[in-house]
């Protein structure tokens, strides 16, 4: 450090515009400074990968800390698995002959009726199997109909032309397909006419009000199936449920089991029904989701007209933590840690350059300012969404082996689910961190963009989980604010068919998965915006 | 001309305060050009418009005869520094050229050569929190060198510098503007540029006051003056002022004496016997020239009050 160093050097060519290369991308080089201002400050890495970190020792011991037992030693569950490869229930009274090969099922429906557990003293008693405790009523997702099913295992194929409690006529199949026939319930003013034809995997369903005029409410394709199919009649009713408290203790529920009964009369059958008469039968009978035990049910027949009754639900399971199954999602639960640290290392990234002065020799360096926001959310946007991958990719096969070890049941999903969710933990970070630069450079001090972000992320997911507004409320919070984007984690899907309590505590979300995780892509789109439009309009 | 600074007609106010008010000069190549002016004369307000970083209300700045913001990559044409504490400080002094060599498309052999050439050795892979007022600057002249440029545009880089690297840095830039680059730098203090600048903007209240050449102003601020080393200075001063010269005492034994010349004072000095050690051919100082040029403007040098010179820090 003496004068003798002051010397510069000076290159043969003489240095000026003509000098440069034409045509490079200046925002590769944009890019490549702003990469390089990341990796050069050892805490914004580290704040990766503590968020990281966070995500998976949180859902570590969210496992480690839930056991499950039944009397001496883990559970062992029965789950059925239906097609589609998800958990479903299968429990419902059947009816039922063999039909070989193609043919039809047809039959007029004058009653659907059914029982729910009694109500004392403002409260709903649990039914445990005392009939005398039940009072007339039905369920909203009540049914009872005909039915072309694979075999009668749980979780077989199947499609079905029923009449419900409240939604109408519907054609269902496979669990989770759902199709609205005409509205109404079944009477005997205004009977219901009722068609299955199958043809090879093909399998329509028709409704009729007067047994001359048909309409066809779908058709269904379920494949393989076998040759020689179980089809009958059929009666099921799901779990009564009532939310009894609701605070910041979660909330509660008491209920019980339900049965349903339908009548029917001018059975008419097409095809080859081998002879040996029908035959009733309870398929299935509880389940990790179904504490109740069902009813079991029966039928009887007298000259053409058949009654029966049933308990019980076919349709996919998905039941929001109440039991003891879980969903593979509850593996992610520390993601929204991993996010307030992705969140504060988001908004220094930029903020740092206020504080410091720095970022008049950012612009200086690359004048064209949007540019400089793009490349830095690219960058935060990069090491956010490899901070989510890795922790995902550790976490799910890391918590869930440990619920089960400690007795859980995990329901299964698909493998594009299970991709699904690990891009998804890793994009939702990804965008929280572009969200957080960009509020960070429009407001320019660290600790007011950093309070900011975590109060519009972190403050509705917590109302909405400790349920502090009522539950509609929650909803629209989960719809609209940042938070809507943790729905991509959703592992089991929202059927409108199945009658249950949607809540985010349980990792149920309003939106699907993919419009809740465009809500929070708005989000960040708007602050970019938002921070572009300032930067260039501003003196640096 | 097309590889120079040239400002011409700049207004720029923040509220109600007018920063600059049709400030217009050019920075010429092969000379060390001092930008100089008291504290808020609109220094580096100008320096951040030529940067593109503050946009003018009117007028314009150009850079080799293009906007800045049309720049590609605009270090390659002018290297500046407008605060060396601009540092993030967990980042290593290389870090920080690290990055800004990569938004310019160029290597990290361009950052260790640079390195090398501001004497940072040895700091370069510490965190720049820890360095001292003195290695900033040399970082920042690193990074103002990075890209090889013509233009060099330096804001009060003597500020906080030790007496070596005040030596250092006069040699330095002495050196740029010895290959043929353009230098501009700031001062407030004119003495820090007596021995630097070959050219001189003065600038006051956001306008030059004056664009001339460094000889040309000592010339016209030492107005044929002569200085007298004497130990009877009363007696001097007495036979001097009879002789019809204005006599100024300057300290204890030597006086300012203007209307005589050289010759004609030993003549009269050494007529009335009075001894005498030195007689010489007066040369003022810069700041005195400054202070002769700058009379006329009385008023801004009667408003001690004005607003700081880095608006921006006023503005944080």
């Amino acid at each position: 450090m003496t004068a003798g160093t002051a010397t510069p050097n000076r290159p043969e060519t003489r240095p000026g515009h003509g000098s440069e290369p034409a045509g490079r991308d200046s925002f590769g080089h944009v890019l490549w400074a702003e990469w390089t201002k990341f990796r050069t400050v050892r805490g914004w890495v580290i704040g990766m990968v503590v968020a990281g970190l966070l995500t998976v020792l949180v859902g570590y011991l969210s496992a480690a800390g839930s056991q499950t037992g039944c009397g001496a030693g883990p559970c062992h569950f029965y789950v059925p698995v239906g097609p589609g490869g998800e958990a479903v229930t299968d429990s419902f009274y059947f009816v039922h002959r063999p039909l070989a090969g193609n043919g039809s099922i047809t039959v007029r429906m004058t009653s659907l009726t059914g029982k729910l557990p009694s109500a004392s003293g403002g409260r709903v008693q649990a039914g445990h199997g005392a009939q005398s405790s039940l009072h007339p009523g039905l369920e909203p997702w009540s049914k009872a109909g005909i039915i072309i099913k694979a075999s009668t295992r749980q979780g077989s194929a199947y499609a079905a032309v029923l009449a419900s409690g409240d939604n109408g006529v519907r054609m269902q199949y496979d669990y989770t397909g759902d199709i609205a026939g005409p509205p109404g319930r079944p009477s005997a003013a205004s009977p219901r006419w009722l068609r299955l034809t199958r043809s090879g995997d093909t399998i329509a369903g028709y409704e009729s009000a007067d047994g001359t005029h048909w309409i066809r409410i779908g058709t269904a394709t379920l494949a393989g199936l076998p040759a020689t199919v179980q089809a009958g009649l059929f009666a099921t009713s799901p779990a009564h449920s009532v939310t009894t408290s609701k605070g910041l203790a979660g909330s509660s529920a008491t209920g019980g089991p339900t049965l349903a009964t339908g009548v029917f009369d001018h059975l008419g059958l097409r095809g080859a029904w081998p002879a040996g008469g029908w035959r009733g039968d309870v398929i299935g009978g509880g389940g990790p989701s179904n504490p109740y035990p069902v009813q079991g049910g029966g039928y009887h027949q007298s000259g053409g007209a058949f009654t029966v009754t049933g308990s019980g639900d076919i349709a996919p399971d998905m039941d929001w933590g109440a039991g003891p199954g879980r969903s593979i999602q509850f593996a992610l639960v520390g993601t929204f840690f991993g996010l307030i640290a992705v969140v504060v290392v988001g908004a220094m990234y930029i903020t740092a350059e206020y504080r410091r002065g720095l970022i008049r020799t950012t612009l200086a360096a690359s004048p064209r300012r949007g540019r400089i926001l793009a490349a830095k959310a690219i960058v935060i946007a990069a090491a956010a969404f490899v901070a989510g991958l890795v922790a995902a990719i550790v976490a799910i096969p890391l918590a869930t082996r440990i619920s089960r070890d400690n007795g859980n049941y995990i329901y299964p999903v698909n493998a594009l689910t299970e991709v699904r969710l690990v891009a998804g933990t890793a994009a939702v970070l990804a965008v929280a961190a572009v969200l957080a630069m960009a509020v960070g450079a429009a407001l320019r001090r660290s600790a007011i963009a950093v309070t900011f972000v975590i109060v519009v992320i972190v403050l509705p997911y917590l109302i909405a989980v400790t349920n502090l507004l009522p539950l509609s409320g929650d909803q629209w919070l989960l719809r609209l604010a940042p938070v809507a984007g943790f729905s991509i984690q959703q592992a089991i899907p929202n059927y409108p068919q199945v009658s249950n309590v949607c809540s985010p505590a349980g990792g149920c979300y309003p939106l699907p998965p993919w419009a809740g995780f465009v809500v929070l892509c708005a989000w960040a789109a708007a602050a970019l915006a938002l921070a572009v439009v300032l930067l260039r309009r501003r003196d640096a | 001309m097309d590889t120079t600074i040239e400002v011409s007609g700049v207004h720029k106010r923040f509220g109600p305060t007018v920063a600059l008010d049709g400030m217009t000069f050019t920075v010429q190549p092969g000379r060390v050009t001092g930008f100089v002016g008291p504290n808020g004369a609109g220094k580096s307000t100008t320096m951040r418009v030529i940067l593109g970083l503050d946009a003018p209300d009117e007028g314009s700045a150009l850079v080799g005869g293009r906007p800045y913001q049309s720049l590609r990559h605009p270090m390659r044409y002018i290297g500046s520094l407008l605060d060396a504490s601009a540092l993030q400080p967990s980042r290593s002094g290389r870090g920080h050229l690290l990055w800004l060599a990569h938004s310019q498309g160029l290597s990290a052999r361009r950052v260790d050569e640079v390195i090398g050439q501001a004497g940072l050795e040895k700091a370069a892979r510490r965190r720049a929190g820890g360095y001292s007022l003195g290695m900033r600057q040399r970082l920042g002249i690193a990074a103002a060198m990075l890209g090889d440029p013509p233009v060099i545009m330096l804001d009060e880089p003597f500020n906080g510098l030790d007496p070596e690297g005040i030596v250092w840095m006069r040699a330095f830039l002495a050196a740029l503007a010895a290959q043929g680059r353009a230098v501009l730098v700031s001062s407030h203090l004119m003495s820090e540029l007596e021995d630097t600048a070959d050219h001189l903007v003065v600038v006051g209240r956001g306008k030059v006051i004056a664009d001339i050449s460094m000889a040309e102003l000592i010339a016209a601020a030492s107005g044929g003056r002569v200085l007298v080393r004497t130990s009877a200075r009363p007696k001097a001063l007495t036979v001097l002022e009879d002789a019809g010269a204005t006599v100024t005492a300057t300290s204890h034994d030597t006086l300012t004496v203007a209307g005589l010349s050289a010759e004609r004072i030993v003549a009269v000095l050494t007529e009335n016997a009075v001894p005498f050690s030195e007689v010489a051919a007066h040369r003022a100082s810069l700041e005195q020239a400054y202070m002769d040029l700058t009379s006329d403007v009385v008023e801004y040098r009667a408003e001690p009050a004005l607003p700081r010179d880095n608006t921006a820090e006023a503005r944080r």
